[in-house]
């Protein structure tokens, strides 16, 4: 029994993370509405970011993590000008596939630079135990700054002018361009922090796991899962979404085989879908 | 009164005598872009027999695959505008059920591809009843679901080899007269398959159904206002454009003579045929065949090239995102454009 708890718990600190990397992409649907497919491959980059600048300094990961948000958001600016600006307004189709391209360019060059084999980030901080259960320092970490995150893209959001005009695009692009916001630096913006955000959680999962270029991928699909869970558009329901998966798995963990996960995530996602659109943790309208 | 009630029902529709089949084919076999889709098919079937050239057959072969799926797909994108990211799961499975049936049970080849397409549409129209009420891009997130949750569904069923696959032992070529007359049986029958899927598409677009889903393309709130039993139409399309993927899959993979769980259901494939329609030109019957024709072209030039081989998914990727931002409509869209004349010979 206290197993299973402790394995609950895991999975909401694992989680928190999950739900990092689902506020990007919500935040960039929330305001633009693009689904950026090449989410999974900016995760991954995040991920070698931070491998790269400890391997290369040989400080604590955690001190890469500033350095990774400045990287990602001038990532995503030059993103958003380079394929999205072109297809924002047009049908779904082209976002898609824009931003699905952006993501076969970038796996095949990192494949081209670093092969698919796995890396690892070398880090250990001491855990925290009780009973026979050890929690891993590294994953209670990951959740605190995961929480940190969160809290400052809140403040960010509804305390600063740029997070103001950001949020005045999502709810209403042609007003906010007629009160004098330049709307499309605005999206750029808005599409920056979101790919920053998904750096941030990339480099968070790189200290939990092992990972290979190809990762992008499943964290992707739990990015997308989380995102439906706390409703489309959400950043604050993604968050909860994330702990929500994050308890899913750790409660699934003890009873079925670690590749039946994406099973367990599908039939989530779709049923949600189907009966929740809205997301289970939208109190409030979007 | 019992005259002017049938008046009123005969102006309703209800007892106009539907069209004879027959009167319906000959109306086709009147244009000439159906007999255009037959010679093509006859031409692609014998070219490698007659040259007498393996390696044409192969190159060809893989075309054959890519044209099929590319024009499958592209009743559901190009036609009723929705983007089926996971589509390669049709053949995937498909390929699966058939080769199953064909080493196991020991089931006539062709039998167990037509039984692999019914199942795979089968299957294909009860997900869709559930997954075609989503739009947009939800759509399009729950295909890819579709695709990874049969992949992990297939990598972890021991019945079907689990995550090693199925091998075919030389022993399962003897029913088509030895492996040798075999693969060329398996070209041929792929080859046909193809054939039927231009038809198809053909067919799709020129018909009062295929009227409904471009209609459900243009605009579904609309299309459900004037009529058109859209949640059953999409069920049927999304069927419609599981079926003869699924079957070129059985054919293709008995072929191969393996198929294991990451080459049945890669996603990347699944990209690349989204690739071949937009480059052809997506809604239009010929542009996925030129679409999947050059990119076959592209893709062994680039596999065989030194400086290229690596950065195959690269330029696929480039390609892609050229052709969304500045060339929607792909070639055919941009030649129909310049020559509207073409339209009266190519759909």
């Amino acid at each position: 029994m206290i197993g299973i708890l402790a394995s609950v718990i895991d999975g909401v600190l694992v989680g928190a993370v999950y739900g990092v990397a689902a506020m990007g992409l919500t935040l960039i649907w929330g305001v633009m509405n693009v689904i950026n497919l090449s989410h999974g491959a900016i995760i991954v980059l995040g991920m070698f970011v931070v491998y790269f600048l400890t391997n290369a300094t040989g400080v604590s990961p955690y001190y890469g993590i500033p350095i990774v948000l400045v990287v990602g958001f001038v990532a995503g600016v030059v993103i958003y000008w380079m394929s999205v600006n072109r297809v924002i307004g047009r049908p779904i189709l082209m976002s898609l596939l824009a931003t699905f391209a952006l993501n076969m360019i970038i796996i095949g060059l990192a494949t081209a630079a670093w092969t698919t084999s796995p890396y690892n980030v070398p880090i250990s901080l001491p855990g925290i135990t009780i009973q026979n259960y050890t929690f891993t320092g590294t994953h209670i970490m990951a959740a605190v700054i995961a929480g940190a995150t969160a809290g400052l893209l809140y403040l960010f959001l509804h305390y600063t002018r740029p997070g103001k005009a950001i949020r005045a695009v999502a709810s209403n692009r042609e007003a906010a361009e007629l009160n004098g916001i330049p709307t499309r630096r605005v999206l750029a913006m808005a599409f920056g922090l979101g790919v920053a955000l998904a750096c941030v959680s990339g480099a968070l999962i790189s200290t939990l796991f092992p990972f290979t270029v190809l990762s992008g991928g499943a964290y992707q699909l739990k990015s997308f899962v989380v995102t439906v869970l706390g409703g489309l558009g959400n950043p604050a329901g993604a968050l909860l979404g994330g702990i929500a998966l994050g308890m899913v798995e750790g409660l699934a963990t003890p009873f079925t085989p670690v590749s039946w996960t994406p099973i367990i995530e599908f039939v989530l996602f779709v049923l949600t879908l189907m009966a929740f659109p809205r997301g289970i943790f939208s109190f409030t309208r979007p | 009164m019992s005259n002017s009630v049938s008046q009123e029902v005969a102006k309703a529709g209800t007892f106009k005598p539907r069209r004879a089949l027959a009167e319906e084919l000959l109306r086709h076999a009147r244009r000439p872009f159906p007999w255009l889709i037959v010679v093509f098919t006859v031409i692609v079937g014998v070219a490698p027999n007659v040259l007498d050239d393996v390696s044409l057959r192969e190159s060809l072969l893989l075309a054959a695959v890519y044209v099929t799926l590319a024009s499958n797909l592209n009743l559901m994108i190009g036609y009723a505008g929705y983007v089926n990211f996971g589509n390669i799961v049709f053949f995937g499975l498909g390929g699966y059920i058939g080769v199953y049936l064909a080493t196991t049970w020991h089931v006539n080849l062709v039998l167990s591809a037509l039984i692999g397409g019914v199942g795979v549409s089968a299957l294909a129209y009860l997900f869709g009843l559930g997954i075609l009420r989503l739009r947009g891009a939800f759509f399009a997130l729950a295909t890819i679901g579709v695709n990874e949750a049969i992949h992990a569904f297939v990598t972890n069923f021991e019945p079907w080899g689990g995550a090693t696959g199925i091998y075919l032992s030389m022993d399962a070529y003897e029913p088509l007269g030895g492996p040798m007359n075999g693969l060329w049986l398996c070209y041929y029958l792929i080859v046909v398959v193809m054939g039927l899927s231009l038809l198809l598409s053909y067919a799709i677009k020129t018909s009062k159904f295929g009227l409904g889903i471009l209609a459900i393309g243009q605009n579904e709130d609309a299309a459900a206002v004037l009529g058109v039993p859209t949640p059953r139409y999409k069920a049927i399309i999304y069927s419609i454009s599981g079926f003869l993927p699924a079957v070129a899959g059985c054919l293709y993979f008995f072929k191969s003579g393996i198929i294991e769980p990451n080459g049945a259901f890669d996603l990347t494939t699944s990209i690349e045929a989204i690739v071949m329609l937009m480059l052809g030109g997506a809604g239009t019957v010929t542009g996925p065949v030129i679409g999947a024709f050059l990119y076959e072209e592209l893709r062994s030039f680039l596999l065989f090239s030194e400086t290229f081989s690596h950065l195959q998914l690269v330029l696929a990727g480039a390609l892609l995102l050229v052709i969304v931002l500045f060339v929607p409509g792909g070639l055919m869209g941009w030649l129909f454009a310049r020559v509207p004349r073409l339209r009266k010979w190519l759909q």
